[in-house]
């Protein structure tokens, strides 16, 4: 009986602890933020440490990115927080509300859009969704509004009627985003959302979830596509082998990169890379040029001096998104140039949690 | 920091939550049963006609009679019995096994439902199969025979006790099975043989000392008597010992499920 006394012991003091973390004079971090995760491990069954003492503060309001290679640890990361996975040990809130001792509270606050599809394939969108909304307690006459309107705007509302199998990679993704999204969640998770969406309704979604961000839902999303990230979120965190390897506001982040490559084609064939005094240059074909250029260097002076020697240029372009830049080198261990050695020596160990208001937003 | 994710959250009313939840898993299993309705409540009405065409009609001629009523008469609660408790068994077992199977028991491990409402949430889906079950069946004995009813709350009562019972049973099989054969395992080789043995088609009072007394342990006798004797006044059981039996079942399986489900048995990593 007593799992049965613990589940209702646990769920009663949910319901008074609601005001809780908005009552406290001295807003502790830990008690304020959307997302507050201290000391977490995870060991699964067969031994392997997917999470090996994360900490991680997600403001309110925040965009969110978490990222991390393949098998970094941010599913089971999530799992944790949704109560999917089992925690090994640590502690995590959700709005205040420890999901050891208020989960129910805790999961009222989360909508989560998961990286597997996860819904009947037999039920039809509409049920889905509708059915969701009953889960966290929204009446169904109020659920079928809300059907309506999250399904026309994922574009599913033709679809509604079908049975879900029916429905393509992209839509069923969607379909997950309008469910995650039925009882209006403070706290959205998306473990990678727009893994094989096409690119128009992949910004369409960007600009949903940016609408649904500047309306005050704090989002957590992981990607595999950077310049996703780049573009949407204002904070990030790096994960990889159970570990937060950085936590900066994107813009920071951004602006420790101080080295640029481009790409620039050219209209005449060289032979060999002109030299530029004070530029690291490479050719890659014979119509290819890469420059390296430091962020203090301005672009004309290379145009100027490439005019000179009588080249022209056809076209530019970076060659890798900047994120991606960044994110290769600290998951590889290796120096952000512009960087002293000493930041790469940190980039091992779980970095202190930079405040995010560094960013300017 | 904008202002709309400062201002405070409307207090969550869990018991409300609670129980709009548990009204959707109720309404998501009906729907379950009524759209595979030929998997859910024809097989069970087929087989009604065929025991009632066989062993009522062509082999209960012979038998004449049992327990002091017409053999078509004496056998009608006890074949209800067994479909309620195949039905309300399976029910549950395979919608909460295919719920793991299909990851879509997620949608409810990661809503705020405490576990013990997403237990009473499929233990009402399974009674609600063997209660339509049981009356689809109770439609086939009425067009064989005349049903005598004795007490009709007592009938009902051991409908539903029996049928929430059963369905338990089916969610604890659910959440240890691994694979679809570990489904099939019990209903096939325990189950059958429990009913068969448990008093449905004849009275135990007929069997050697020896078969009686093995006939006490088996917790479907109680439950098909006392069913019984809500028709026809009589009884193999003390009733009020049956009754307190299948309530005494239904509060531990559920205590057991609620538990090993706050454990993460079978669906948590
Ligand atoms: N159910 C499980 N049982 C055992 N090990 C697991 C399980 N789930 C994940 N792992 C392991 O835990 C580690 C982290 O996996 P996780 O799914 O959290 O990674 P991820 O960051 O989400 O990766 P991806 O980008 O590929 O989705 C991996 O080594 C993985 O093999
Ligand atoms: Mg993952």
């Amino acid at each position: 009986m007593r799992p049965l006394w613990r589940a209702f012991a646990a769920s009663n003091r949910g319901v008074d602890s609601g005001s809780l973390a908005l009552s406290g004079a001295t807003p502790d971090a830990f008690v304020m933020n959307a997302l507050s995760v201290r000391g977490l491990t995870k060991t699964y069954s067969n031994g392997v440490q997917a999470l090996k003492g994360v900490d991680l503060e997600v403001e309110r309001g925040d965009f969110f990115a978490l990222l991390g290679p393949n098998g970094a640890g941010k599913t089971t990361l999530i799992g944790i927080i949704t109560s999917l996975v089992n925690k090994t040990a640590g502690e995590a809130r959700v709005f205040g509300h420890d999901i050891d001792r208020e989960l129910e509270a805790a999961k009222a606050c989360i909508g989560i859009v998961p990286q597997e599809i996860n819904f009947n394939m037999f039920e039809t969108p509409h049920t889905i969704v509708v059915n969701q909304a009953g889960f966290y307690g929204i009446p169904r006459q109020v659920a079928r509004e809300r059907a309506e309107k999250y399904l026309k705007q994922l574009q599913l509302w033709d679809k509604r009627n079908g049975i879900s199998r029916g429905l393509s990679g992209g839509m069923k993704r969607r379909l997950m985003i309008a469910r995650a999204l039925m009882h209006e969640p403070r706290l959205l998770i998306l473990d990678e959302p727009t893994a094989g969406v096409d690119i128009e309704i992949r910004r369409s979604m960007w600009d949903f979830l940016r609408e649904i961000n500047a309306r005050g839902t704090t989002i957590i999303l992981t990607t595999h596509y950077l310049e996703e990230a780049e573009t949407l979120c204002r904070n990030i965190a790096i994960i990889n082998g159970g570990r937060i390897i950085e936590r900066d506001g994107m813009r920071s982040l951004l602006g420790r990169l101080h080295v640029a490559t481009f790409v620039l084609n050219l209209r005449e064939s060289l032979g060999v890379a002109p030299h530029l005094e004070g530029y690291v240059t490479r050719l890659v074909d014979d119509h290819t040029l890469e420059v390296e250029v430091s962020k203090e260097e301005s672009i004309n002076e290379i145009f100027a001096r490439l005019s000179a020697l009588g080249i022209e240029v056809l076209s530019m372009r970076n060659k890798v998104n900047r994120l991606e830049e960044i994110f290769m080198r600290l998951v590889e261990g290796r120096a952000i140039p512009g960087e002293g050695a000493g930041e790469v020596a940190s980039a091992g160990a779980p970095a202190t949690p930079r405040t995010p208001a560094e960013v300017a937003r | 920091m904008n202002s709309v994710a400062q201002a405070a959250a409307p207090p969550i009313r869990l018991n409300v939550v609670r129980w709009i939840g548990f009204k959707t898993i109720v309404i998501r299993e009906y729907g379950r049963i009524i759209r595979i309705w030929g998997q859910t409540i024809v097989p069970s009405v087929v087989t009604a006609v065929l025991y009632f065409a066989i062993f009522g009609s062509l082999i209960g001629r012979r038998v004449g009679v049992m327990g002091g009523f017409d053999y078509k008469q004496f056998i009608a609660p006890g074949l209800i019995m067994m479909s309620v408790i195949t039905n309300s068994y399976g029910n549950v077992v395979a919608s909460f096994f295919g719920a793991k199977f299909g990851k879509h028991v997620e949608e409810l491990l990661v809503s705020p439902l405490p576990n013990w409402v997403i237990v009473a949430g499929y233990a009402t889906g399974g009674v609600v199969r063997g209660v339509l079950v049981g009356l689809a069946v109770t439609v086939v004995s009425l067009v064989f025979t005349h049903l005598h009813v004795h007490h009709l709350a007592l009938i009902f009562t051991a409908l539903v006790l029996t049928s929430l019972t059963f369905a338990l049973a089916g969610f604890l099989n659910a959440l240890f099975a691994k694979n679809f054969d570990q489904v099939n395992w019990i209903p096939a080789f325990v189950l059958t043989p429990l009913t068969y043995f448990g008093g449905v088609f004849y009275s135990v009072s007929l069997l050697p000392d020896w078969a009686q007394n093995l006939s006490y342990v088996n917790p479907i006798l109680y439950m098909v008597n006392a069913f019984r004797f809500g028709f026809l006044g009589v009884s193999d059981v003390d009733v009020g010992v049956a009754f307190a039996l299948m309530a005494s079942a239904a509060i531990v399986l559920f205590a057991v499920a609620v538990g090993l489900m706050n454990r993460g048995t079978g669906i948590r990593e």
